[in-house]
């Protein structure tokens, strides 16, 4: 214990170092961290560490077992990846920003308590948030404001679940909690928030395509797969999951087949793949928990792997649309190596990491009798090759010509993708590695000749299709335009709210300023202008019409009189009298006076 | 684009050749479906094919609904929230 600290620590407090450094040696410093970080993760002893106790409350900083430890490992490992991806960026938003989410993503799988869990998930939305506000563009900030505003909801859940459940049962501890009593039911929302549930899953559509180059790469990593980690890890077996996780694999990927933007695109993909974890978690056996935390380790990789193949495109064309994009095989050859890479494996080709762990979750699915979860899931699995695993490639490397001569990527993003593609081959070609670290024994033996046939099938006649509607000239063309989604009820729906309150309210306001604050001031200041003079008037009209003198006119003794009083030769006193008179006849009036 | 070198995918003649061996693949695969005796877990698994059919006709119907279903009730310009 003594030869190893919380392993949060390590990245959020290192993060604010790296302003201060000078630029020779931040990158070196930037590399150091992760390592250090992973080092410092391996000596931690299994079971309780750095335990705290404040107030009546016991933190627990280092809960470590061997689900912990494997979600550990590869947060460590992404985030080495990601910043030697990012080291040409030069930009210290992005690193601090990337530093402290990672930290706090460790911070939430390394909690033993609720109350630290819930203070590193709160840190993981701040420090994402910037992620996406450093693109610096007016899409961007939009999209961090309605992200910020929708995890925080989603915090406040699990933040009311947390005490709630504390109050019920007198435990803050994470551990098993399942679905009995109000307290676990908010708690189960907080998490599959994060974890991009559907209806849910907007936040995640709509930032992460908004974000830096790097920064998407950093985010595809740790949000929704801290949120995996959370249910695995309190409602394991829990059925619901097997329901809501079979829709997070289906519906994404009818949107990704008609999306532009190829970092959308690949957002659908996440929740897709993500699908097939909640399924796993739901499931809740060795087998298929195992099987959602493997998928979650291999997703982490070849999810970033893709981010990063895209990214690098981004950046040498400056575009992330299909319909900008197409023959950058010609430019950037290797970049578009490592894409196929990281197509074959979340599509699940044997001996590429995906077909090690996916059919984990199928099989247990199976073996469960769960024959709606197999087939969505089998679609599921068809589709994803469809969309993420030829269309990603095919519309930015191959397809026509856009006619963009660039550059191959720079050297750390070719290096970065490089350890990323060679650890989607090993892990797919000796799955034992994967399978030694993961939470339960594992007896599971992916390559069958079954397993392998069958996949085989299955991928090559779902890019059968897409060779057949494509020559066909039935594949839906890449269109410059936007999909709807569930967020249009709050960028839309919210804006008409808003319309209405603006008009109702201010309509109100509008037309209480129009009859009283102008229009009565008016009235008042009409009254007292000439009101005495014209009271006055009513008695000395009758004199003057006697008299015979000229009433009307420019130059008549009415005028002239309005005048008078106007200039307040009389006004003054005239009104003091003319209140006087009102007295007194109220006097009379309400006293009854004689 | 003032590049006029050929690349492998500029002549036709590799492209037919590509796709040549990927309908010769396919072909492969499902023959060898009769052939190789496997059992897994569904009954449906045993069935000769079963994978390859349920991949075409699987992503045939992911692309006629997205385009056909979807699209249309979604699709909105690319400024709809600007």
């Amino acid at each position: 214990m003594i030869n190893s600290i919380p392993p949060a620590l390590i990245f959020i407090l290192g993060a604010f170092a790296i302003p201060l450094l000078p630029s020779r040696l931040k990158s070196g410093y930037m590399l150091l961290l992760p390592l250090l970080g992973m080092f410092n993760l391996l000596n931690i002893p299994m079971g309780t560490n750095f335990v705290i106790h404040f107030t009546d409350y016991t933190l627990i900083f280092g809960e470590m077992d061997r689900l912990s430890r494997i979600f550990g490992i590869i947060f460590h490992l992404i985030s080495f990846i990601t910043i030697i991806y990012i080291l040409h960026f030069r930009n210290n938003t992005e690193y601090v920003a990337g530093f402290v989410y990672a930290g706090c993503a460790l911070g939430v799988i390394f909690a033993g308590d609720l109350i630290s869990l819930f203070f590193f998930w709160e840190g993981l939305t701040v420090g994402s948030m910037f992620l996406i506000l450093a693109r610096q563009t007016k899409k961007a900030t939009g999209a961090a404001y309605r992200y910020a505003l929708i995890h925080s909801a989603g915090g406040l859940l699990l933040l009311a679940g947390i005490i709630i459940h504390g109050k019920e049962t007198g435990s803050y501890d994470v551990g098993y909690i399942g679905l009995n009593g109000l307290g676990s039911y908010l708690i189960f929302l907080g998490f599959g928030l994060n974890c991009a549930w559907p209806v849910f899953h907007t936040w995640l559509t709509d930032a992460y395509p908004e974000a830096t180059i790097g920064g998407t790469v950093f985010l595809s990593a740790f949000t929704t797969k801290t949120a995996v980690y959370a249910l695995a890890r309190t409602f394991p077996g829990e059925d619901p999951l097997i329901w809501i996780g079979t829709a997070m694999a289906a519906f994404p990927i009818f949107y990704a087949v008609i999306e532009n933007d190829l970092r959308r695109v690949l957002a659908y993909s996440l929740i897709n793949q993500v699908g097939f974890m909640v399924v796993g978690i739901g499931i809740g056996t060795h087998l298929a928990v195992n099987g959602a935390v493997a998928h979650a380790f291999n997703d982490v990789i070849f999810k970033g792997l893709l981010f990063m193949s895209v990214g690098a495109v981004m950046y040498r064309t400056g575009k992330v649309n299909a319909t900008d994009l197409g023959g950058l095989y010609k430019s950037m050859p290797i970049t578009c190596g490592f894409c196929i890479v990281g197509a074959a494996s979340i599509s699940a080709f044997p001996l590429f990491s995906a077909f090690i762990s996916k059919s984990m979750v199928m099989s247990a699915a199976a073996d469960h009798g769960l024959w709606i979860t197999w087939f969505t899931l089998l679609f599921a699995a068809a589709g994803v090759f469809h969309h993420a695993g030829i269309k990603i490639p095919f519309f930015t490397f191959f397809g026509h010509d856009a006619g963009h001569r660039v550059k191959e990527a720079p050297l750390n993003m070719l290096i970065a993708m490089g350890l990323a593609a060679f650890l989607c081959i090993f892990i797919g070609s000796f799955p034992r590695a994967l399978y030694s670290i993961l939470p339960f024994e594992v007896d599971y033996q992916p390559y069958t000749l079954g397993h392998v046939l069958g996949q085989l099938q299955l991928l090559f006649f779902s890019a059968m299709a897409f060779t057949l509607l494509l020559l066909a000239g039935i594949y839906p063309a890449e269109k410059r335009s936007l999909n709807m989604d569930i967020d249009v009820i709050y960028r839309k729906g919210f804006a008409v709210l808003s319309m209405m309150l603006d008009k109702g309210l201010n309509g109100l306001n509008s037309w209480a300023n129009h009859t009283f604050a102008i229009g009565m001031t008016e009235k008042l200041s009409y009254f007292f202008k000439d009101g005495p003079a014209r009271l006055c008037m009513i008695v000395l009209k009758p004199i003057w019409e006697l008299s015979s003198a000229r009433i009307d006119g420019p130059r008549g003794l009415e005028t002239r009189f309005l005048k008078k009083f106007r200039i307040s030769y009389f006004s003054v006193a005239s009104t003091g009298i003319l209140v006087l008179v009102i007295f007194l006849l109220l006097l009379f009036n309400v006293f009854k006076l004689p | 684009m003032s590049n006029h070198k050929k690349y492998l995918w500029d002549k036709k003649k590799n492209i037919v050749t590509l796709l040549r061996y990927f309908f010769g693949i396919c072909v492969f695969l499902f023959i060898i479906d009769f052939i190789v005796p496997y059992k897994t877990h569904m009954p449906w698994e045993k069935w000769p094919g079963f994978y390859a059919i349920y991949g075409l006709v699987a992503c045939v119907i992911l692309v006629l609904v997205s385009k056909y279903v979807l699209r249309p009730l979604v699709e909105r310009e690319e400024n709809y929230y600007d």
